[in-house]
């Protein structure tokens, strides 16, 4: 469901981003200009260190651009805040909560009652199938536990845009395809808008709208290319199949050394 | 959810566990009785070796076990000695425990507040760090000339010297809690909308706070160490001073009791440290202790 500029829940325009090493500096994010549609599903592929995940914190507002701003709905953010919650690959949940206590974090610091954000956190431990597991602690649960914890925290706190940096990572095969066909089912319930990072292509084909294809060395946004295959999609398929070459050979293209690329295609 | 399956032990999984459970309670029992046989055993040792060796030397400076026994006995009930420090031992404890605890609380409400602003905020790091390093390596018995004319010849001075001890376990290791805390844990509560203050109690702190009990153990370990030095300020009363007043009577049996009430406090209430982090630390696997 893309639209146009005007409608766009985020918004990036000419963000680019330079870190100091020494006594230069590295040009992490060459111009960046992006507008994701309200409850779009984009996914943002590339190789390692070509700045996806810089992006996405400069979108959290972990980090500041060096120029250029970030717009939700129009206004310029400044800094972390409730409606853009960010899922981490390594979790990142407070270790010292139980289930219930984490996702209610952010229902609590808007100053709610207990029994209001134990409700919330409750229905929401509901929605990603860990009621039962509501009292334990992070240390307790699996992997895949974790990061179902992870996604209900920021559901929880209204954030209507979710940033997700390789979430299923570090999970083993099983869990990562049942998490995301829960993912997607969330996702269709919520209406939430969904930026999510990742390496593999198959799970940017299966999961996006849109895939946006980075390339290193200033990171770039190269090919935006959206995926008209009919959900509930079958990784098995023909149609997948020829999807998933098609943006493999987008992404890998941009592998072969700067020098030899044809300017073509950097624009 | 073949994940939910295998982690939550089904209706019938839970009958069967319900036999084992007994015998994993009386394995557990019996694994208690064996280390406090083992704990115990080894000063029992030790006491024998003592016994055996004074009696082996005739030595008249070192009294026997036997001895020191009967010394506790009178320093806790009196009847045998009838002096000075007969049935005596509440007055002391409670007097050393006023001044142990009057310093090491001071010490944990100034080094854990400061402690968190230092590791947490790089302005206060800059300014306080260089002077912390400076003044940590002088001992705190170095003190002790100027704390006796600062607080003159009483309690108080003894309070500040522990103080001066624990402070600085405390701040380090609370400093060192913050600084190893996982960064993300911080962005996660910024972008859930916890700001400022709120940010020092519900997330510096926690996470901080298996570090920080490392500090407070230590730190009150030292508070117990520094009270024969805090009490040497001429203070009439507490166990230190009556390890002092031991020396100058030429009264080891009174020197040794002193040593094991001491060492016995210190123990008994480092258990109730341990019972409270492990307690409050449930959540931390890593530190059970």
């Amino acid at each position: 469901m893309p639209e146009t500029q005007a409608q766009a829940v985020l918004a990036l325009r000419g963000v680019t981003k330079r870190f100091p090493v020494g006594d230069g500096e590295i040009e992490a994010l060459a111009r960046i200009d992006l507008a994701i549609g309200r409850g779009e599903f984009v996914c943002l592929i590339g190789a390692s260190g070509c700045g996806k995940s810089t992006l996405l914190r400069i979108v959290a507002g972990f980090e500041e651009p060096t120029t250029g701003e970030v717009a939700v709905r129009g206004r310029k953010i400044a800094g972390p805040a409730s409606d853009r919650g960010m899922v981490f690959q390594d979790y990142a949940l407070f270790p010292w909560m139980t289930v219930r206590q984490n996702i209610g974090f952010g229902p609590r610091q808007r100053g709610l009652s207990r029994r209001e954000v134990d409700a919330i956190a409750d229905e929401f431990a509901r929605l990603v199938g860990l009621e039962r597991f509501a009292d334990r602690y992070p240390s307790q649960l699996s992997g895949g536990m974790k990061q179902r914890v992870a996604i209900a925290r920021v559901l929880a706190n209204d954030a209507d845009i979710l940033l997700m940096d390789e979430p299923f990572g570090a999970l083993d095969a099983l869990t990562r395809e049942q998490l995301q066909r829960e993912l997607l089912q969330i996702w269709m319930r919520t209406h939430v808008t969904i930026l999510f990072v990742t390496h593999s292509v198959e799970e940017a084909v299966l999961l996006a709208d849109r895939v946006l294809v980075m390339s290193a060395g200033p990171g770039r946004i190269e090919n935006s290319i959206a995926i008209g295959l009919a959900r509930p999609r079958d990784v098995a398929s023909p149609e997948f199949n020829a999807v998933r070459r098609d943006v493999a050979r987008r992404l890998t293209s941009h592998l072969i050394p700067a020098r030899d690329r044809e300017p073509s295609l950097a624009g | 959810m073949t994940e939910q399956a295998t982690a939550l032990p089904t209706a019938a999984r839970e009958a069967e566990a319900e036999a084992p459970a007994r015998t994993r309670r009386r394995r557990h029992l019996l694994e208690t009785l064996r280390a406090i046989a083992l704990g115990l055993g080894f000063p029992i040792l030790l006491v024998l070796l003592w016994h055996w060796a004074v009696a082996y030397t005739g030595t008249r400076l070192i009294p026997s076990p036997r001895q020191v026994a009967v010394m506790m006995y009178d320093f806790a009930f009196g009847g045998v000695y009838d002096d000075a420090f007969s049935a005596t031992i509440l007055t002391h404890i409670w007097k050393s425990m006023q001044r142990v605890y009057g310093g090491f609380f001071l010490a944990a409400l100034s080094g854990i507040p400061l402690g968190l602003m230092i590791g947490r905020i790089k302005l206060m790091r800059e300014l306080l760090d260089p002077t912390i390093n400076l003044l940590r390596p002088i001992p705190v018995t170095a003190w002790l000339p100027l704390s006796m004319i600062f607080f003159g010849l009483g309690p108080n001075a003894a309070i500040f010297l522990v103080f001066l001890g624990a402070f600085y376990p405390i701040l380090l290791n609370t400093v060192f809690g913050v600084r190893s805390v996982d960064v993300r844990l911080f962005e996660a509560a910024a972008m859930l909308g916890c700001t400022g203050s709120a940010m020092f109690r519900q997330v510096v702190l926690p996470a901080s706070l298996p570090a920080i009990f490392n500090g407070l153990r230590i730190a009150h370990g030292f508070a117990w160490i520094l009270i024969v030095v805090g009490e040497m300020t001429g203070v009439p009363t507490g166990l230190g001073s009556v390890i002092m007043d031991g020396r100058t009577l030429s009264r080891t049996d009174l020197v040794v009791t002193g040593m094991i009430v001491i060492g016995v406090c210190g123990f008994v209430t480092d258990r109730i440290i341990v019972t409270l982090s492990n307690r409050l630390l449930a959540w931390s696997p890593q530190h059970h202790a």
